[in-house]
């Protein structure tokens, strides 16, 4: 007796919808156990973890504030990964925006105001997508890989910021610590509401709104859907598969470079040798777990930034290391893309011996 | 060339190794396979021999397991058998070589073939016995090179040992020579060679005559999923042969309107040629051909000849290399796009309906956005879909064709081969376009939507329309066409009326012989006359 997976004749509506829900109790499980086995009382961790947050307005702003750059990342990637384009270094795009977006307010001080905010906005964008540019043109050019080009260009980046912020651009009057000079707030993002919420929510809501207009309504979001599942159609259709590359990456690329820039111009204040605490992998798991559906995103983009303050509560009172909390998104993912599977396949019990390599002709 | 040029070859005597009694295979109401006989003798080379379609592929999966007969039995040795898979193929001592490899790239020779076998042996101890079987059957080999570095013929002498190592009493081979180069050829006719004087049978499944005459004891021809004839291949002449794969039945055209005469050259294709793309694909040499306003062009010929590329080619999914190489309506298209060339009042449709024409996981009236997005059909308004309309453009083609669906806008994927068929077809049709090209039309259609397809291709030509159209099945190349040209190994031969050429003619062309004279129309009608 074995257990096969079988070709569903349709793909299953329920499960595009179960499947998420199933991957978010199966890590909650595993959690559970985790912490059960830490000889950590699971309850009180999975407290801390995923209702205290909830229950001060103060960490409410704050959720908000981590979910955003999160949000604006992982909307970018659901235009990649509909294309069957695999960007996973939103994370180094980040500190591309993150950087072109700090050459005024470093290099300018003096230069203050709205227009000038709007101008580090936009270098941010342009950051992040030339940097999106080189595995795009690798893609199209050479055939590169793009999982292995994006993931190595992420540590290129982000050692290159660090060596910006301990070397060229490091705050004469710092005190030797490895930042930029302190943005003034005529450099930054000016807050809409309540203490600490900027004008990069806005950003948000006018990104997932686009998202879905783009996808949903119009031929670009038809072309994107159509290469990404069948790339033989798409060319049959006329569409170029390297223009939509080349596109989707601009797209992830100028969103990922927004979400640093707005770091960097909002709740951090200074460019610093790091500026996300790992926004832009995290981003990857909340494009899937959103079903790369913008209004998906928003909720999974929540649920994520929940589980960043989560962690660093825990580690405060359980003293839990942070790392608990990349372990905790780590399986999140590994459960959805699992249970992603039966969309398309359903398990099967057959009686009968036979594994042949034959039949895998 | 030793002993496989010269001298008679005689089928040897014997009782039968395998023997297939009244194999019949349904797929739902269709006989792939009709009460086929079939005996194979220890140390023969058998040649199965028939067009596409023929249900040779459909014959060798229930032989090898991977298919079971709907009715018939098969018996070995003169035992009767069940042969539920492969591996109790395998085990019986049945071995296949199938036409397109299955081996790993970056792994060894060694380990590709360590992977298939059943038993775990070291690899060194595997190594060496690969290497004697290599030297042994004349199939030079080393063990240790990476599958990527080698070359096809090589890559096939790797599934070759592969079965070789299972000792196996029969080995099926699918057109083993579709990939060789000539030297190749000869060198794995070498090693047949010495297989069968081991009493080692082989089913050798081709469609090149002149290489069954030379290397098979006996032959089985199928047509039509029934056995037509057995014969001895050398003894026959190679038109015997190709009359006997594909028919002899003459079909009337189906059309009233006769042929306009004297009409406007709307596709125009000239000395194209295009390199291979890949190594298991067919280069195009030097084709030319026109197609009138009014008229259908059939181009006959065996799977694998180039039609694929040819088809890209002229769709635009492949650019030609001079804008000169493909004309629509006198404009030169051979840089052009697919989306230009529509515009320019082509259409097509590919052989493959899923994933090429159509987007199974997608909606109908999204599959309609596919090729109708910038043909003048007001589906979008600076970009934004218009949803009302391609939905009303897809309701409009599945009633003017008769598409059965379950839902009223189901996706295509879940539409059955003949329906989803004739909604690419009618598709296209819907636009009036002035040049269609379109690949087997009519590929797993049930009779009923074959006819409907068949007739609104000729209602298009007659209303004034150039329609080029691909397909292996000669009966429907007949029943269409107003011309016939042949593509054999990526030429084209001469189109020349239909109602001039025999079949026979057509099938020596399809079958690669007569090569080097292919582009010329001579050579056909010498065949005719012949």
């Amino acid at each position: 007796m074995r257990i096969i997976l079988e070709r569903r004749p349709d793909h299953s509506q329920t499960m595009v919808l179960l499947s998420p829900v199933l991957a978010i109790a199966l890590s909650l499980v595993s959690f559970f156990i985790i912490f059960a086995v830490s000889k950590i009382d699971p309850f009180q961790a999975l407290y801390v973890y995923f209702i205290e947050p909830l229950t001060a307005l103060w960490s409410i702003e704050d959720l908000l504030a981590k979910a955003i750059p999160i949000i604006l990342i992982a909307i970018g990637l659901s235009f990649c990964y509909q294309s069957a384009v695999w960007n996973i270094g939103a994370e180094g795009q980040l500190a591309a925006g993150a950087l072109a977006g700090s050459i005024i307010p470093v290099l300018q001080p003096t230069w203050q105001g709205p227009l000038v905010v709007t101008a580090m906005m936009v270098m941010g964008v342009l950051g992040g997508m030339a940097y999106a540019a080189i595995p795009a043109v690798l893609k199209i050019r050479f055939n590169a890989n793009e999982t292995l080009t994006t993931l190595m260009l992420v540590y290129v980046a982000n050692l290159f910021l660090d060596y910006v912020a301990r070397g060229p651009w490091r705050d004469p009057g710092g005190y030797n610590f490895p930042n930029s000079r302190a943005f003034d707030e005529g450099q930054m993002l000016p807050i809409v509401a309540g203490d600490s919420i900027r004008l990069s929510i806005v950003f948000v809501i006018i990104a997932v709104i686009a998202a879905w207009f783009l996808t949903s309504k119009t031929i670009t979001g038809f072309k994107i859907r159509v290469l990404g599942m069948s790339p033989r159609a798409g060319a049959f259709g006329g569409f170029s598969r390297n223009k939509m590359v080349m596109m989707t990456f601009l797209i992830s690329g100028g969103l990922a470079g927004l979400a640093g820039i707005c770091e960097v111009a909002g709740p951090i204040g200074q460019l610093r040798t790091t500026v996300s605490p790992g926004y832009g992998f995290t981003a990857i798991i909340v494009a899937f777990l959103g079903r790369l559906h913008p209004f998906g995103i928003l909720i999974a983009g929540l649920l994520l930034a929940l589980s960043y303050m989560g962690g660093e509560g825990a580690q405060v009172a359980l003293g839990l290391s942070d790392q608990t909390t990349q372990v905790f998104q780590g399986m999140l993912l590994f459960y959805v893309l699992a249970c992603d599977s039966f969309i398309y396949y359903r398990l099967k019990i057959v009686r009968q011996r036979a594994v042949d390599p034959a039949l895998a002709r | 060339m030793d002993g496989t040029g010269g001298g008679r070859r005689q089928r040897p005597q014997g009782t039968a190794l395998v023997e297939a009694r009244g194999i019949t295979k349904l797929f739902g109401s269709f006989k792939a396979n009709d009460d086929i006989n079939l005996s194979i003798r220890p140390g023969e080379i058998h040649a199965l021999l028939g067009e596409n379609g023929a249900g040779k592929s459909t014959l060798v999966k229930i032989l090898y397991g991977s298919l079971q007969p709907s009715e018939g039995e098969i018996l070995w040795k003169g035992q009767k058998v069940g042969i539920p898979s492969p591996s109790a193929a395998r085990r019986l001592g049945i071995g296949m070589v199938f036409q397109h490899f299955s081996l790993f790239d970056a792994l060894t020779v060694t380990e590709n073939i360590a992977l298939a076998l059943p038993d775990r042996k070291s690899r060194s101890a595997l190594a060496r016995e690969i290497e004697k079987v290599s030297a042994e059957f004349g199939l030079p080999l080393n063990p240790n090179s990476v599958i990527v570095d080698l070359s096809v013929g090589e890559r096939q002498r790797v599934e070759i040992v592969r079965c070789l190592l299972q000792n196996p009493e029969l080995l099926i081979m699918d057109e083993p020579t579709s990939v060789l180069t000539p030297q190749e050829a000869d060198d794995l006719f070498l090693t047949l060679d010495k297989l069968t004087a081991r009493g080692c049978a082989v089913l050798y499944i081709s469609h090149r005559l002149e290489e069954v005459k030379q290397i098979c004891h006996h032959a089985t021809i199928l047509r039509h999923g029934k056995v037509v004839a057995e014969c001895d291949p050398q003894k026959e002449s190679a038109a015997k042969l190709a009359s006997l794969m594909v028919g002899a039945e003459i079909h009337a055209l189906s059309s009233e309107v006769p042929v306009p005469e004297n009409t406007r050259t709307r596709l125009s294709i000239r000395s194209l040629s295009l390199p291979e793309p890949h190594p298991f694909a067919v280069a195009l040499h030097d084709i030319s051909l026109d197609v009138r306003a009014g008229e259908i062009v059939g181009i006959a010929g065996i799977a694998g000849n180039g039609q694929g590329e040819f088809f890209d080619a002229v769709s635009g999914e492949q650019l030609a290399a001079t804008a000169t190489a493909i004309n629509i309506d006198g404009k030169p298209a051979g840089r052009l796009g697919v989306t230009a060339r529509r515009r320019l009042g082509a259409a097509f449709v590919p052989e493959e309906r899923i994933g090429h024409g159509a987007v199974p996981r997608l909606r109908l009236s999204d599959n309609v956005l596919l090729t109708r997005h910038s043909t003048g059909d007001q589906l979008m308004r600076v970009g934004v879909i218009d949803f009302e309309g391609t939905r009303t453009l897809a309701e409009r083609v599945s009633r003017s064709f008769d598409v059965r669906k379950a839902s009223s806008d189901p996706e295509a994927g879940s539409l059955s081969g003949g329906n989803l068929q004739k909604f690419m077809v009618g598709r296209e049709i819907d636009r009036q376009p002035g040049v269609l090209v379109v690949s087997q039309p009519t590929w797993g259609v049930d009779a009923g939507a074959a006819a409907v397809i068949r007739q609104a291709l000729i209602d298009l030509a007659r209303s004034g329309s150039a329609v080029l159209v691909i397909s292996q099945d000669l009966d429907e190349i007949f029943e269409i066409s107003d011309r016939v040209a042949v593509m054999s190994r990526g030429y084209l031969s001469e189109a020349l009326p239909a109602k001039s050429v025999t079949r026979e003619a057509i099938g020596l062309m399809m079958a690669g012989l007569g090569e080097g004279r292919r582009s010329n129309g001579e050579e056909l009608a010498h065949a005719h006359h012949s």
